[in-house]
């Protein structure tokens, strides 16, 4: 089969929107959506709360999340292998190839990125925010509001790069998620099964897909950065 | 009894980073004066103000806002803090419109809809913006930033305002709107303005009362004219002399 | 750019409630019909299509749909171990004994065979067409120095190849030995690029066939017919474990139907599976 033939095949199935590529990408979408929601929700108050610390004093915190945030997703996927599974510590809870375990996984690489680059972002201008807004009597609720808001380009950039990692990841995806067809294959897994049974249209598809997805992403993350810039 | 004309007092307040950087005994302030704070860089002047308001906690002594006392238990987040503000050097305005910034202090205080257009509306006038409430703060020159802060720090009509060398580095015609809208908060209301500067010539524009701070002490204080015209402190002298040649 | 702010917000609610209205519920059936039940099985058996026929069949019939998780066989049987799954489908006869001895697993069957081939180059530069041994075929390739490669899984495949080294006295592997870790697909890939020969089912063979440069150089050797087992995860282990359900999926394999389902599934017009028992005790 030749490559071009397989992108003409593969365009063809997404312009037909077949219906297995569909529910992959579909489900692709939830599960590392979902695992970025909660991702955000999790680590842009930790990366804020760090963020406005003295750098002297978070030093140990920085290492930490900078060393989990390369941490491959393969390594993810095997502890909750381990926790998930009958015999681990939560194995009752039946998790294990389910989409639950997925995001979960997924939501464990993502963390540690978006309260990372939030804590990054924060740092550059959040002490300054956090100072005005007190001194014009922001509580500390509406102080903490005040200081997510204005990094906002930061923090949007910050979770965006946390899905485009969890997206474009197989190894955890795979090993707690088990490819189970129409209920826990997602795009990368899809991509893996489908090149060793030699289905290479599905797999150029599924690929072009995540590329083009990638390219939303990263244009996402382009603009938030050129926002930043722009008024900074 | 306290004397219920002291709008804040602070006694003892010493702060110390790597080494003490302000050390007062005593120093009040009185209600609708407005109070100039010289000194060479490095005097403790900024410190002082960002322990006044809470922004730093002092390594030692009382800070008392109308009687009460603010510095206790490192505490920061009490209603006092609503009664005052800090219009830094450099303003930090909110990536927001003008109109969204000047309101946030109100909106703090849960203002109504229509009280604080109607203040955004005066105060937009009085610095001179008033077509700028929907520009975006990004596009401001750094005058008109400044008086948007001060528009901000003022449109919740604090008890005291303190400022920290708010005209540095802004060109002649900021400078004199912004000295003028001091001028104007003295004469129509009550506010108690500090005002940190470098340049002795606005504190003796401005100020009714000066304090020379010198290695984080007090070194002369008292009403303007006599500090500019027979200063007791040699170091006064030659701080005041010393500008005094051009 | 507060629009691509609140875009992202948007985004992020659309995902939220989808995946909200598409998880998996629990329903509380009343009736004892499980909603799904766990297959473990191994790559080959799944890549092969097999149960693309096999399952819609017995979902139809009994309204529990069966999840499959393909992973090479010593991964399936520690996945049954753990009661991971409820049911293992995989081809290691001996393994699949010893575990039910040791009663990890119950109710075996054997359900079906098929057999293994030996696949290379058409040039063929090792010889082994005009051998039947599958013994000597080994042998030819280790003293030739010819490249050959192994999936290096541990899968059924893979232990069947190690066995046949074994066999064959073969315990030296040098540079032309290449331990790929790799599944049959992807092995039979690297052999077609390589130009090398391997071990292989013949069903993952001929479903790739079209798309390999190679050829089978050895069939027919009784050592390599390949005996698949069907079992359930022993609920004594495993309370958790949908016991009644894989009882079902295994007497279904068992019935007429199931066996003639096995016996006519075929690919480009071969069959590829035998119904029952290839091999003695």
């Amino acid at each position: 089969m030749s490559l071009l033939k397989g992108i003409a095949e593969a365009f063809s199935l997404i312009l037909t929107l077949d219906p297995y590529l569909t529910q992959i990408v579909l489900l692709s979408l939830q599960v590392s959506g979902l695992a970025v929601f909660f991702a955000a929700l999790a680590g842009v108050p930790l990366g804020t709360y760090l963020g406005l610390k003295p750098q002297e004093r978070t030093r140990f915190a920085g290492k930490l999340l900078y060393t989990l945030m390369g941490m491959p997703p393969v390594v993810a996927g095997l502890l909750f292998y381990l926790l998930f599974s009958r015999m681990g510590p939560f194995g009752v809870l039946g998790l294990l190839y389910t989409p639950t375990a997925m995001i979960l996984a997924q939501f464990v690489l993502a963390v540690p990125i978006i309260a990372a680059l939030t804590m990054i972002g924060i740092r550059s201008r959040g002490k300054d925010v956090q100072e005005t807004a007190r001194t014009l009597g922001a509580g500390r609720l509406l102080t903490a509001w005040t200081v997510v808001r204005e990094s906002r380009f930061a923090i949007s950039g910050a979770i965006v790069t946390g899905l485009g990692r969890v997206i474009a990841e197989v190894g955890a995806v795979m090993i707690v998620g088990g490819n189970i067809e129409g209920h826990t294959r997602v795009m990368t897994t899809a991509i893996v099964l489908e090149t060793g049974k030699g289905n290479f249209e599905l797999a150029v598809g599924l690929g072009l897909v995540l590329l083009i997805i990638s390219f939303v992403i990263n244009s996402l993350l382009y603009s938030f950065q050129g926002g930043g810039k722009e008024i900074a | 009894m306290p004397d219920k004309d002291i709008i804040l007092e602070v006694k003892n307040l010493s702060k110390v980073f790597d080494k003490e950087v302000l050390n007062i005994k005593k120093l009040s302030f009185r209600r609708g004066k407005v109070y100039g704070i010289i000194g060479p860089s490095g005097s403790g002047k900024s410190t002082f103000l960002r322990l006044v308001n809470l922004l730093e906690l002092p390594t030692k002594g009382k800070i008392y806002f109308k009687g009460e006392d603010i510095s206790m238990n490192g505490r920061t987040d009490i209603p006092a803090r609503r009664e005052m503000t800090l219009v830094f050097q450099k303003p930090l305005l909110f990536r927001t419109s003008v109109e969204e910034n000047i309101a946030y202090g109100l909106k703090a205080r849960r203002f109504t809809k229509e009280e604080i257009k109607a203040r955004v509306e005066t105060l937009l006038e009085k610095v001179g913006l008033r077509d700028f409430a929907g520009r975006h703060a990004g596009t401001l020159s750094g005058g008109e930033a400044q008086r948007v802060a001060l528009a901000r720090a003022v449109a919740f009509e604090p008890a005291l305002l303190l400022m920290d060398e708010p005209t540095a580095n802004l060109d002649p015609s900021n400078v004199e709107l912004i000295e003028r809208l001091i001028m104007d908060l003295n004469r129509n209301t009550d506010m108690t303005i500090v005002m940190v500067t470098h340049n002795i010539f606005q504190a003796r524009r401005v100020a009714q009362d000066v304090i020379f701070l010198h290695e984080g002490r007090i070194v002369e204080m008292g009403a303007t004219e006599k500090m500019f015209t027979s200063p007791q402190d040699p170091r006064t002298r030659a701080f005041v002399d010393g500008r005094m040649i051009f | 750019m507060r629009v691509f702010f609140k875009l992202l917000c948007l985004t992020l609610a659309i995902i939220l409630i989808g995946g909200c209205s598409n998880a998996p519920v629990d329903k509380g059936e009343v009736d004892k019909v499980d909603e799904f039940i766990i297959l473990a099985t191994t790559t080959s058996t799944y890549d092969s299509g097999l149960l693309d026929v096999l399952l819609p069949v017995f979902s139809q019939k009994y309204g529990t749909k069966v999840r499959v998780i393909s992973q090479g066989t010593g991964q399936a049987l520690e996945t049954g171990k753990r009661g991971d799954a409820d049911l293992l489908l995989v081809h290691d006869r001996a393994s699949e004994l010893q575990l039910v001895e040791e009663g990890h697993f119950t109710d075996r069957q054997d359900v079906m065979f098929n057999d293994f081939i030996v696949v290379g180059p058409s040039a063929d530069p090792a010889g082994l067409k005009g051998i039947e041994k599958v013994t000597d075929a080994f042998t030819a390739i280790a003293f030739g120095g010819h490249t050959f490669v192994s999936r290096g899984d541990d899968s059924g495949t893979n232990r069947k190849e190690l066995s046949l080294w074994e066999k064959a006295g073969i315990g030296d592997f040098k540079d032309w030995y290449l331990s790929v870790g790799q599944g049959m697909g992807d092995t039979l890939r690297m052999a077609g690029e390589k130009q090398a020969y391997t071990l292989t089912d013949r069903a993952t063979y001929l479903s790739l066939k079209n798309s390999l440069d190679l050829e089978i150089v050895l069939e027919g050797d009784s050592l390599l017919f390949n005996q698949y087992g069907i079992m359930a995860v022993n609920p004594a282990n495993h309370s958790h474990v949908k016991y009644e359900s894989a009882v079902k999926f295994i007497d279904f394999l068992m019935s007429s139907e199931g066996q003639e389902l096995i016996a006519f599934f075929q690919i480009g017009g071969e069959g590829l599976f035998f119904p029952g028992k290839g091999v003695d005790d």
